[in-house]
């Protein structure tokens, strides 16, 4: 495989970036590595889990990694958010692989409890519905709707990821997870950048609650 | 049964004929789908007061395959959760069908916060949606059953009040030369009462987006149009000059006026107030018709 690194660089170009410089790569790596039953080759597969880039910022990671796993061709690296690429500076669903369009704060959240919620039932095997939020993305008001509903109901096949980069203007006083645990969310609060604590986090989910992984990594200050 | 009950029960028959129907609901109208909720736990599903996340999870149903069916008070439904619509629903390019009641001020002893005059004019801003706006219980079931049909994206448009009968979209209730007058939904009845005894062409729509233009074009044969909406006032002003280009028209358009007026009272002190009860509707419409 291409080094993800090498990959980003593609896109954002060598000089502006550093390996530490996007926060969601760990995460990312491991969810695509170790985590999500999905198939390049069969991207509509109706049970296959759903991973959804809430936050939409920063794509370049995520852009990365679903060429690393042959969602999309390597060359659509190179002209991201031009006229005639299918790659934007937030994700759109014309490009294979990516389940949602995002890019205004607050809306992955709720798409992923209508996803869970959709995908109960059938038949086949039961996917998982994985959604990957940022710290300050958190401040936008609809994704409490969607955790206090997730929670009240149990909703069991989603999993949210908070990428805390300590970035929220006024802060989580309490913890992230305790956001989540209130409404009878499991939790865990890792380090972002270590791949066996995130594969952990990540598949110890539990019966009848929706999972809360807080991976935490440098403060955005910090650099 | 008024037009929500109707709506209801036709979603209750459908959801046991179509396994991929489902009802997102804010604990408006729970109640009329408690039995439902017993049939068909996981498609009947009430997020609570939270019309963001309920906009949102339809949309995530949809992502699903899933054909949502969304409902509650017009201003909650269509303006709080305006952007979810664009996003979660328009820019996924999923399908879904909005059932807005409150219609402009059914509830008028509420007051503003419970109105909303500008919902249609809202769908005006995105792209490709169907509005449906029944006049009639019986044209409610109708559209209700055509939406679940159809894969679009589907705003039906409920009211209290209704008219005495029902009638089909470009209906011609009564023909003349002087003008051509439209009547939308449930403003139907006052205008055929305010048009009693004028020379007037008057056609009633109950599917007002998108605008079949074609139609609209042969049965329009006067210079004088009159288009009288129970809407924002002006909300097809863009669409029928487009249509209505084939010829020099002079166009009158009435509905409900933007101020907010700090009114309660009943809905038809609504109407009074925007002009929009016989005797203003009749005094609009003469005042562009040639002296008698």
């Amino acid at each position: 495989m291409t080094s993800l690194d090498s990959l980003v660089d593609r896109i954002i170009g060598d000089d502006k970036h550093t390996p530490s410089s996007s926060s969601t790569l760990d995460v990312l790596r491991v969810l695509y590595e170790r985590v999500l039953r999905i198939d390049p080759g069969r991207p509509d597969d109706p049970g296959r889990d759903r991973f959804l880039l809430s936050k939409g910022h920063g794509p370049a990671a995520y852009y990365a990694v679903l060429a690393a796993h042959g969602f999309i061709p390597e060359e659509w690296l190179d002209d991201v958010a031009s006229a005639t690429s299918r790659l934007g500076h937030h994700p759109d669903r014309i490009a294979s692989g990516i389940e949602i369009a995002s890019g205004s704060l607050g809306h992955g959240l709720g798409l992923g409890v209508g996803m869970a919620l959709g995908l109960r039932g059938r038949s086949g095997s039961e996917p998982i519905v994985y959604v990957l939020l940022g710290d300050a993305e958190l401040d936008e008001g609809s994704n409490h709707e969607a955790i206090a509903y997730a929670g009240a109901t149990g909703l069991d096949r989603l999993v949210a990821v908070v990428i805390d980069n300590q970035s929220a203007t006024h802060g989580w006083p309490g913890g992230i997870a305790a956001r989540f645990a209130v409404n009878g969310w499991s939790t865990a609060t890792v380090d972002g950048r270590d791949h066996e604590q995130l594969e952990r986090a990540l598949t110890r989910r539990e019966s009848g609650r929706p999972h809360a992984v807080v991976a935490v990594v440098e403060s955005k200050w910090s650099a | 049964m008024d037009q929500r009950s109707t709506f209801a029960s036709t979603v209750s028959e459908l959801l046991d004929a179509h396994p991929e129907l489902a009802i997102v609901l804010a604990d408006i109208s729970v109640e009329l789908f408690a039995d439902d909720a017993l049939r068909h736990p996981d498609r009947v599903i009430n997020v609570g007061i939270r019309e963001q996340l309920q906009v949102g999870v339809a949309g995530g149903l949809a992502l699903t395959g899933r054909r949502p069916v969304i409902h509650t008070y017009a201003p909650f439904l269509v303006e709080r959760a305006y952007e979810q619509i664009k996003l979660d629903l328009d820019h996924q390019q999923v399908g879904a069908i909005l059932v807005g009641i409150g219609g402009s001020y059914d509830t008028a002893p509420q007051g503003r916060t419970h109105f909303s005059p500008a919902d249609v004019a809202l769908f005006d801003t995105l792209g490709e949606w169907t509005v449906r706006t029944p006049g009639h219980p019986a044209e409610v079931k109708r559209a209700i059953q055509e939406a679940v049909r159809a894969d679009g994206r589907i705003y039906v448009r409920l009211e209290k009040r209704s008219n005495a009968d029902p009638h089909e979209d470009y209906d011609v209730i009564r023909t003349g030369g002087s003008a051509t007058v439209f009547a939308v939904g449930t403003s139907l009845d006052t205008v055929t009462e305010a048009t009693r005894d004028l020379d007037v062409t008057l056609i009633y729509l109950n599917a007002p987006r998108p605008l079949d233009q074609v139609r609209l074009r042969s049965l329009t044969k006067t210079p004088e149009v009159v288009v009288v909406e129970p809407y924002l006032k002006g909300t097809s002003s863009a669409v029928f000059t487009e249509a209505l280009r084939d010829a020099p028209r002079r166009f009158t358009f009435l509905g409900v006026g933007g101020r907010d007026l700090h009114l309660f009272g009943t809905p038809e002190d609504h109407d009074r107030a925007h002009g929009l009860d016989v005797a203003g509707t009749r005094r609009s419409i003469e005042a562009v018709l040639p002296a008698r």
